[in-house]
């Protein structure tokens, strides 16, 4: 759907407005390809042609919401959002006032598209699967268009348009031995493709060697952006939320309350300036192009968005409440070098399933994953067998975190839960004195 | 359903040479109720709709999802599996020909008392109002909310061999939370149905209990404010039903999963420490271990007479009497692997493909009464009410918490204790199981966000499970 498509669909819904009815029309879509792949083969492929509209209905202070599925066909879409319309104007007089109804009633206008190239997905992965000949490798290819808009009877016409791929693969040698990898972006290029390949064949043959079996116990742990991305991930559950603060539900409530610190050297912020997602929200706000969360080891802001702005009387800042640009200043270890301050510990490639052991001490229980190794003098000497750690992140990223790198990687997102996300972070790695394995 | 048939004969119509086609087509309405701190939230009402398009040409299989149902929509999604169909004919990992044809008749519906639209919008957030008004008991419950969601799947699935198979299911959803607070200590409770997800109406609100059941959860959240840590050590644990089915669906469940033993999962949800080798002969748990996929339970969250493959269901024991019998795997999995299965390769919705998942997975009733397993703990913790969850890719080493924990001396039920967790080893796990409860304190529950696959997608599936038993296992709390 064009952006002309969906604000003409807009104009004829607002032109059925009755009396001092106000609209907001949200459209998100996704023309995409998925291939999921097993044993360098294609396992599952095909492809998903999606367009969903919200809607939000207002009427002095009552609102109601309502969403549905989009062909494509502009007659019989207009016929099957006019049914909703109505049945939302149906409910409107069920529904009490709402003191918390916040939208922006300042229109304003924006587009923006960014550049990609993309491959025909059949050829890329026709490349993929020669170049990784002899490799194990599983994992899925997602490309395609993703494009969101919004339109209101006040007059916001925003749109925002992006294709890109990604391809989240791991490559097996047995059992749970394996090594991760990934390439997302909006550029293909073989060579990166090449590269990446050639990097998990010298992990795997570090891989190959006979696994170091640990005893649970505290050990010396080098962090990669991956694996520090899943605590991050932790404290963007909740952690930053305006609500979870006033309702002391944060996983960050001791931090706040001046009973744990963290390290002067974590500073977190939401880089919304990143323009991976778009910079409106559902209501009609521009969000700002950074949000300070966590700045020098002290609590600074929350995201706010619309509706709780309005509760707690706050501007809104964010179009949800956890991050989707999340990023770390770097450090001033340079990754190069990561390896030998750590000198003999772990150095973890992946972390994985985490939740909280106990949320009000920010205490966080997960597994190593994929290429998890033992160093010994700066090297990897052998692969570490899963375990289990739980540590308090006011411990990992406070008095135990040593430093971070001076190079950060730009993580995007694979997640496809309700369709392909576009969610990022930026993180260095983190080396840290002491990582609590307990299975 | 009319006019999904409809579409189907549309599609059926344009439908390109193909050796098997199939079309999923599926209509969804979801709406959702909530009143937090007596301020009703904006209710939302969902409406969706699509086909998937499965097609079977030249040696390949591919897909095509589509949320256009016009004739150009469906022509278009057709010609994109086939394309897909070509490519997988050279590249795929196995022949299209072991993917399973359909030729079945069958209909399904879920038994709804009371029809979603038999209380008005206005009454159901009057309900909810009460509801939310009884967990506001005192001033360190410092938010509170109480919900009502509902949600009805018309799915009708038609093959180029003359399948065609219609159901729908339909969910009515309670819930209420509390959440205490007293300094830096947070607690916080659910009940009122919000983690007990049957299929049925309205009738739903009273078998929970969301009426009365707030004064209990509200007590709860406030009584594990200053109840002391759960204790650490290896106690005996009995777990509630609603633990019970986030241990069976984490380390009996995932690990079953056939996709996950033939390395589909290996890049996102996983692997399994269950081989092939295992089947016929392996010692899952004691010999008090009885797990069966079963499909006719009236009410479970997965309920049904065929899966998205086309496959009737039918009921089939997995573990018997502790030993390993047959793996959770649709009948494209089971030809790939040359295993028995079950009916159960599901798909989260319109725009994704069906693949292994868990359905109904119950664990059958002992004969103990709840009472006669707390007499046999000398020293131990009751934990009710899952609350974190976390475990290997393999699906062994696991550690799970829960809201509420009550201690167990000498046979008898004593205090509550706070931010109760325990850790284990799944093959060690359930050979520690030494008590089952009786069919009358078995409960039909389930998980309603079990997610798995690339794409990713998350579904509901049924757990019913009595109250349980296990010896020695590693128990903790947390920061004092």
């Amino acid at each position: 759907m064009s952006p002309a498509e969906f604000f003409a669909l807009a104009d004829a819904l607002c032109a059925r407005l009755k009396g001092n009815e106000v609209l907001f029309c949200g459209l998100d879509g996704e023309d995409s390809d998925f291939v999921r792949l097993n044993q360098g083969r294609i396992r599952q492929a095909g492809a998903v042609h999606s367009r969903s509209l919200g809607l939000t209905l207002i009427d002095g202070a009552r609102q109601v919401e309502g969403g549905c599925d989009l062909g494509g066909d502009p007659g019989q879409d207009l016929a099957i959002v006019v049914d909703l319309l109505g049945r939302l104007r149906e409910r409107l007089p069920q529904v009490p006032e709402d003191p918390y109804l916040n939208y922006s009633t300042e229109p304003g206008t924006g587009e923006h598209r960014a550049a990609s190239d993309l491959p025909d997905p059949a050829g890329a992965l026709t490349g993929l699967i020669e170049a990784a000949e002899g490799l194990d490798l599983v994992g899925i290819w997602a490309s395609g268009d993703l494009y969101s808009g919004l339109a209101s009877s006040l007059g916001h016409r925003y749109w925002h348009q992006g294709a890109s791929f990604n391809l989240d693969w791991s490559c097996y040698l047995s059992g749970d031995k394996a090594v991760k990898a990934a390439y997302a972006g909006t550029h293909w290029d073989p060579g990166a493709l090449d590269a990446r390949l050639a990097e998990v064949r010298r992990s795997l043959s570090v891989m190959a060697r006979p696994p170091k079996v640990l005893s649970p116990g505290r050990y010396r742990a080098y962090l990669t952006p991956q694996a520090l991305k899943e605590l991050t991930d932790m404290l963007s559950w909740g952690g930053f939320d305006l609500k979870s603060h006033r309702t002391h539900q944060t996983p960050l409530l001791r931090l706040v309350r001046g009973e744990r610190t963290m390290h002067p050297a974590v500073s977190l912020y939401e880089d919304q300036a990143r323009g991976l997602n778009p910079r409106f929200t559902g209501e009609g706000f521009l969000t700002p192009d950074r949000v300070d969360l966590i700045a020098a080891g002290a609590y600074r802001d929350c995201l706010v968005e619309a509706r709780s702005g309005k509760e707690y009387g706050v501007p809104v800042n964010a179009a949800g409440e956890s991050p989707e640009s999340l990023a770390m200043d770097p450090g001033d270890i340079p990754r190069a070098e990561a390896l030998a301050r750590l000198g003999e510990g772990l150095a973890i490639g992946n972390l994985w399933y985490c939740n909280w052991s106990d949320p009000n001490d920010c205490r966080v229980t997960g597994m190593t994953r994929f290429a998890t190794f033992w160093v010994e003098g700066g090297e990897p000497v052998a692969p570490v067998a899963v375990m289990r750690f739980d540590d308090s992140l006011y411990q990992l990223l406070g008095d135990r975190l040593e430093g971070l790198t001076q190079e950060r990687d730009l993580l995007l997102s694979a997640d496809t839960y309700g369709g392909r996300g576009s969610d990022s972070c930026l993180l260095p790695g983190a080396l840290v004195d002491g990582l609590t394995l307990t299975l | 359903m009319q006019h999904l048939a409809d579409t189907a004969r549309r599609f059926a119509a344009l439908a390109p040479a193909a050796d098997y086609w199939s079309i999923r087509l599926v209509a969804e309405e979801s709406e959702h109720l909530e009143v937090r701190q007596g301020v009703a939230e904006p209710c939302a009402l969902s409406l969706g709709r699509g086909a998937m398009v499965t097609l079977m040409r030249g040696g390949g299989l591919g897909y095509a999802a589509t949320s256009d149902l016009s004739d150009a929509g469906l022509a278009a999604a057709a010609r994109r599996a086939a394309a897909w169909a070509q490519a997988q004919a050279r590249l795929g990992l196995f022949s299209a020909g072991l993917y399973p044809r359909s030729s079945a008749h069958l209909e399904y519906q879920s038994r709804v008392a009371q029809p979603w639209a038999s209380m008005t919008v206005a009454d159901k957030l009057d309900l909810l109002q009460g509801a939310c008004d009884a967990l506001e008991i005192d001033e360190r419950i410092v938010d509170w909310s109480a919900w009502l969601g509902h949600w009805r799947v018309d799915q009708l699935l038609v093959t180029s061999d003359g399948g065609h198979i219609a159901q729908t299911w339909e969910y009515t959803e309670p819930g209420l939370m509390a959440v205490a607070n007293a300094g830096s200590q947070t607690q916080r409770r659910h009940g009122g149905g919000a983690d007990w997800s049957q299929q049925g109406g309205l009738e739903r609100i009273a078998a929970c209990g969301l009426r009365e059941d707030g004064l209990r959860v509200a007590e709860e959240a406030l009584a594990l404010l200053g109840a002391p840590e759960c204790p650490s050590g290896d106690l005996d644990l009995i777990l509630l039903p609603s633990q019970m089915v986030l241990q069976i669906h984490e380390s009996i469940g995932h690990p079953l999963e056939l996709d996950r033993i033939l390395g589909d999962e290996r890049n996102y949800a996983g692997t399994s420490f269950v081989t092939p080798d295992m089947f016929g002969n392996y010692m899952y748990g004691s010999g008090l271990l009885d797990v069966t996929f079963d499909p006719s339970v009236p009410g479970e969250l997965a309920s049904g007479v065929a899966d998205d493959e086309g496959t009737p269901t039918e009921r089939a024991y997995l573990i018997r009497q502790g030993i390993l019998e047959r793996p959770l795997g649709g009948a494209l999995s089971q030809a790939r692997a040359g295993l028995p299965g079950v009916a159960n390769a599901r798909a989260s919705a319109w725009d994704r493909p069906p693949i292994d998942r868990m359905a109904n997975l119950n664990l059958e009733p002992g004969d103990e009464t709840l009472a006669g397993l707390i007499s046999r703990v000398e020293r131990g913790v009751l934990m009710d009410t899952n609350r974190s969850w976390s475990i290997d890719d393999s699906r062994n080493k696991f550690q799970f918490g829960c809201e509420l924990g009550r201690l167990i001396e000498d046979g008898e039920l004593r205090g509550l204790v706070r931010n109760p967790n325990y850790r284990g080893i799944s093959a060690n796990f359930w050979r520690s199981l030494d008590g089952v409860g009786d069919l009358a304190s078995r409960e039909v529950r389930g998980v309603c966000n079990c997610g798995k696959g690339e794409p990713n997608q998350a579904v509901y599936v049924g757990h019913a499970a009595p109250p349980c038993l296990f010896r020695r296992v590693a128990v903790f709390g947390g920061e004092a």
